[in-house]
């Protein structure tokens, strides 16, 4: 029974057993099918918040938990959490409430399966955050695709179809490449030491040929390279979120996208240090790129969800940035603008959800105007959008200002030109704030909208607040990190470890 | 370092913000307009007291010692970077705090009288109060980063304000063009922090606080970037961030625009504080500065282009808030001419005398447009001083302040510029700015002519003098417009010395520089009232006709930056980018493709699978032929 006493364990189960607890519940009392909904990722943000309380910001992986699973093979059930991982973890728990809340009014059908698949998909992402086990790491990676596939594929909008299945081949073929590196990894740990083991901490660094860790960190980066998404393996993401039902967005940008970035730091580059620091340049240019490339196309998007999309895919080129420059401002920063980056994009996603519930469009040209009849909705998107672009005083900077002053003395370049990409983020996002928001009420259809409801405020106010006090007292998370981003650039152990500023 | 912790210092910060989430989050509802009002006003009015309080502070400490400080707590620290939450009350602090707080109360209470009636009346408090709150942060801070967050938050403000009156697209979109420009400078600004830092860093020495940065300036006179010296690069950098700030060529464009917003904003944000902060940070880190001689020339420079070639626009323009807009880009040329000569206190001095007569005139503008029911088309005005005879004294005094009549507060200050230029060494620097004083003096009595002179225009007759809650705000500004320069030409400048570092010495020539400035002034205030009467404006437009439409049309600056920068970028951003490389290439030939391709080939191996037997026999036939020869 320590499977349910480790609260870490907890956590993880604890979605998917009221997934199986929704079985139960008549298909048709929906009004109690939500409530569980509810209540069950409520419980899993209070353990979250326990589990933060007990942690302890100086250790290192921590409520580690250990079951047998084959052990002919040496695969275990392990699982702990140190401070990165238990910060998306808790982000993962935060956005899984507002992302059951947003649904409640938008899906009317088929709502049981629905959340079923809601709270399968939150235990595969917390398992994800927290395995230590490559087996069970991949379980749990596998795990979150089938989830998220039935989610755009059954409730996304009209070209759900294609977009479910371009996201699953895409991320398929990613991770079936992950697999095989992840068993020849193992394999040939087998052939050296004797025995077998998936533990992720045994396998770090591991004495394999620079050839077969060529091989093996591309094969890992390319699967990571599609979850990031890093340009140009990025184009299933627009389409996912167009289709894809609110609470779908909410956690594949939120959450999803983290796990490319989790994957490289967790796996690709402590796993093969040697491969890692021969393809890092390539990497982080691949970012810096992302970001002014990303930028760019949002800029020409018509549709909100399209515009949100590729401006993360232009964030996410800068968290690449940041953790392949091996300098402990860059990563700390790329961590945190982890977080950063699921707020707000999560609460971007969140608003546009709102208006289109309201009015059944993401076309920018359909709005216009909204301040006068959305004052409230109008100034949350209004801080939103400048979390989003990294307006000093909220969230955004301090991870932008991190990764762009840490990077900046490993690839100056780069980071000169990420910074440019930091700029088109105020033309598009203020563009499409201008043409939303302001101007003349252009639309009869949009004169009667409401304003933010209850319920629409309860979600919102917490990431507004989280915003606010990231931006200002950031301490407590990069406190946090501080630990796990040392001992990842000590694992990398780059060969450029001599910050030498190559402009000089 | 003197007094590590002092209390006061938050005392003047927070009262703008809790004013800010008064007006904020009571609004129209609770609140309502004249208590809004009410509170915005009161909010700064505290922060005045404690910014005197503070003054008084500091003065009683030695004048060499003179710094105060309060570290709230660590913002950020990661690796090797670390910021403190810190602010710091020096004598460079201490005046632009005093200069800020006061002009911004002054308007504050005008604005009660202007906004009056307006559905928006606390969102406009809310905002201004945000501003001020941003603006002290930016020039108390204690690091370039907290002095960032300010930088950035004013362009918030003025972004909001500029576009307060958001139904109308034009005025959103000014909003926007400003916020974006600024954006552009900003990158620059962060830029060159990125590279000090990083320098710095490689050097051992990666405290960023200001006193930190001062001491350890010295490490990197002999590091070089990009082929010229560290500090150079570094400097040429933040000033690219002050010229967007401060709307100086070539990123001067968005602050005429900005006069969409409401009038007492122009006077506040575009004329009196915000547009000086490039200003502020040139004498804040005047220490950078001196090692980089020839970042300072590129200074010196620019703002000597920038105050001819704006105030050459300012000539023709016909909109009331235009002029005064292009003289306030051409005044913050002087002040940076005055800093690229070396002499940042004289940059700070103008800073101050420029903030009390050009929010005067923008006052005076905006009684003006209250008068005329918003008409800011100065050829629909004349003889407006018999109807608004308050507002035509009051403007007057602004008036003859900027043009440099002797005694009044613009003489002292541009005449000092113009003597430092002259000792640094630049004569046509001189000359240049010796002109544009004449073009000064002229410009500013055009609009006078114009607007309260001569016979009635139009719709003139209907015009009304605005209440009192305006025109005693621009009595306080027309006092300090008069007398300020006289009261602090050697105070200030003694008070500044140990922070900003003033040029000392008396110019042997300084009477005969003196007179030829202030020559070129009367002779501008001369040849305006010659130049607008009918005859002389219709000849000299006829015969100088390109010269005038290039003018007029302020040099076609915004139409190259569309068609060099904006038009392209939105080529390459919607066909080539989006259209043709991800949607055509990446997604369609890469992506859809190899999905095509394998359908495809699945459907040419499908047919293999027909279900007919002889087929299968045949293929099996063929397999076994095959397999016989290999293995024979």
């Amino acid at each position: 029974m320590e499977l349910l006493t480790n609260p870490l364990s907890l956590i993880v189960l604890l979605p998917g057993l009221a997934g199986l607890m929704l079985l139960a519940v008549p298909e048709h009392r929906t009004k109690a099918v939500r409530k569980l909904a509810l209540a069950a990722t409520l419980l899993t943000l209070l353990a979250a918040l326990k589990l933060y309380a007990e942690f302890d910001a100086a250790g290192s992986m921590q409520f580690q938990f250990s079951l047998p699973w084959l052990p002919a093979y040496g695969i275990n059930y392990t699982l702990g959490v140190d401070g990165i991982s238990l910060l998306l973890i808790m982000l993962t728990a935060l956005l899984m409430p507002a992302a059951v809340l947003a649904s409640f009014s938008s899906i009317k059908e088929g709502q049981r399966a629905y959340y079923i698949c809601l709270l399968f998909l939150e235990s595969a992402m917390l398992g994800v955050f927290a395995a230590l086990d490559l087996f069970v790491f991949y379980l749990f990676w596998e795990g979150m695709l089938i989830p998220m596939y039935f989610l755009i594929g059954i409730w996304g909008g009209p070209r759900r179809v294609y977009a479910a299945l371009k996201f699953f081949i895409y991320t398929m073929a990613g991770s079936v490449l992950m697999l095989v590196a992840i068993l020849w990894v193992a394999a040939a740990h087998h052939a050296q030491a004797g025995t077998w083991t998936f533990s992720m901490p045994a396998l770090y660094g591991g004495a394999l040929t620079a050839g077969a860790q060529f091989w093996l960190f591309a094969a890992f980066a390319f699967a990571f390279a599609v979850k990031v998404p890093l340009f140009p393996f990025h184009t299933w993401l627009p389409d996912a979120h167009v289709e894809a039902p609110t609470a779908g967005s909410v956690l594949l940008a939120g959450v999803l996208l983290k796990m490319g970035i989790y994957g490289y730091m967790r796996l690709a580059v402590p796993l093969f240090p040697a491969a890692a620091a021969v393809f890092a340049p390539w990497l982080a240019a691949l970012g810096a790129f992302g970001v002014i490339y990303a930028s760019l196309v949002a800029w020409s998007q018509k549709d909100l969800k399209k515009m949100v999309a590729y401006s993360s895919v232009a964030h996410l080129g800068l968290v690449m940035l940041g953790i392949m420059s091996f300098e402990p401002a860059a990563v700390s920063g790329a961590v945190l603008q982890l977080a950063n980056h699921g707020l707000s994009t999560g609460a971007l996603f969140l608003l546009v959800g709102i208006l289109y519930e309201r009015r059944h469009s993401r076309m920018i040209d359909d709005y216009g105007g909204l301040a006068k009849v959305m004052p409230y909705f109008s100034a949350v998107l209004l801080i939103v959008t400048l979390s989003s672009i990294g307006l000093p005083g909220l969230n955004g900077f301090v991870g932008e200002a991190l990764i762009l002053f840490g990077s900046f003395r490993v690839y100056p370049w780069l980071a000169g030109a990420a910074l440019a990409g930091v700029v088109l983020s105020a033309v598009y996002m203020l563009g499409m704030y201008q043409q939303t928001i302001f101007g003349p009420l252009r639309h009869e259809e949009n004169r009667l909208l409401s304003d933010l409801n209850a319920k629409e405020w309860t979600y919102l106010v917490p990431l507004l607040c989280l915003m606010l006090l990231i931006g200002l007292w950031p301490a407590p998370v990069l406190k946090m990190v501080a630990g796990p981003v040392n001992n990842y650039i000590a694992l990398a152990q780059p060969q450029s470890t001599a910050h030498a500023l190559e402009l000089k | 370092m003197e007094g590590n912790y002092y209390p006061l210092l938050k005392w003047i910060l927070l009262p703008p913000l809790a004013g800010f989430i008064a007006n904020g989050l009571g609004g129209k509802k609770f609140l309502g307009e004249k208590a809004g009002g009410i509170i915005g006003s009161a909010a700064i009015f505290v922060s005045l007291v404690f910014a005197a309080l503070s003054f008084s502070d500091l003065l009683n400490l030695p004048a060499d010692h003179r710094l105060l400080r309060d570290t709230f707590y660590t913002w950020i620290s990661a690796g090797s970077f670390f910021v403190d939450a810190a602010f710091r009350f020096d004598p460079l602090s201490a005046v632009m705090a005093l200069i800020i707080t006061g002009v911004s109360l002054l308007i504050h209470i005008y604005s009660t009288g202007y906004m009056k009636g307006d559905a928006g009346c606390n969102r406009y408090f809310a905002y201004l109060n945000l501003f001020v709150f941003f603006m002290l942060v930016l020039v108390l801070a204690d690091n370039p980063l907290v002095m960032f967050v300010g930088w950035e938050g004013v362009g918030l403000c003025s972004y909001l304000l500029i576009g307060f009156w958001y139904e109308d697209p034009e005025k959103a979109s000014a909003g926007k063009k400003a916020f974006i420009t600024n954006r552009v400078g900003d990158a620059g600004f962060l830029l060159g922090l990125m590279l000090l830092f990083s320098l710095l860093a490689a050097a051992g020495a990666p405290a960023m606080d200001f006193a930190s940065l001062e001491k350890n300036a010295p490490l990197l006179a002999s590091a070089t970037a990009l082929g010229m010296a560290a500090p150079t690069l570094i400097c040429l950098l933040l000033f690219f961030g002050a010229t967007g700030k401060s709307a100086q060529f070539p990123l001067h464009v968005w602050l005429p625009d900005a006069m969409a917003g409401p009038t007492p904003v122009s006077a506040l944000i575009h004329a009196a504080t915000m547009v000086t902060a490039g200003v502020y940070m040139l004498a804040r880190l005047h220490f950078l500065y001196e090692l980089a001689p020839k970042a300072l020339e590129v200074v010196l420079l620019t703002g000597c282009f920038t105050a001819f070639f704006a105030a050459v626009i300012a000539l023709l323009q016909k909109d009331i808030k235009k002029v005064l807009a292009y003289s306030t880009v051409s005044q913050l040329g002087y002040m940076f001419m005055a800093a690229g000569a070396g002499a940042f206190s004289a940059s700070v001095f103008h800073l101050a005398t420029h903030a009390f007569f050009k929010a005067l005139l923008f006052l005076g503008a905006g009684s003006v447009i209250h008068g005329m029911r918003g008409e800011q088309d100065m050829f629909k005005m004349g003889g407006l001083r018999n109807y608004m005879p308050h507002t035509f004294l009051l403007m007057a005094a602004g008036w003859l302040a900027i043009s440099g009549v002797p005694g009044l507060s613009g003489f002292y200050s541009k005449d000092l510029i113009l003597e430092k230029v002259f000792e640094h060494g630049g004569r046509w620097v001189w000359a240049a700015g010796v002109l544009t004083a004449g073009l000064t003096a002229f410009y500013t009595t055009r609009l006078v002519i114009l607007t309260f002179l001569r016979q009635p225009r139009t719709s003139s007759s209907h015009a009304h003098e605005s209440p009192l809650s305006m025109t005693l705000p621009m009595a306080a500004l027309a006092v300090l417009a008069l007398g300020g320069g006289f009261l602090l030409k050697d105070s200030l400048l003694v008070f500044l010395e140990p922070a900003a570092g003033v040029g000392a010495g008396i110019n042997p020539h300084a009477t005969l520089l003196m007179a030829v400035s202030t020559g070129a002034g009367l002779s501008g205030i001369a040849a305006a009232f010659l130049l607008t009467l009918p005859g002389p404006a219709a000849f000299l437009k006829l015969t100088l006709a390109p010269a005038h439409a290039l003018a007029f049309n302020k040099f076609y600056v915004d139409e190259i930056y569309g068609l060099l920068a904006v038009r392209p970028l939105k080529f390459i951003s919607g066909k080539l980018l989006f259209k043709l490389l991800d949607a055509g290439l990446i997604d369609g030939v890469m992506v859809n493709g190899t999905a095509q391709a394998f359908y495809k080939a699945a459907s040419s191996l499908r047919r293999i699978q027909n279900g007919r037997l002889d087929h299968y026999a045949l293929i099996f036939t063929l397999g076994v032929a095959v397999m016989l020869y290999w293995i024979i």
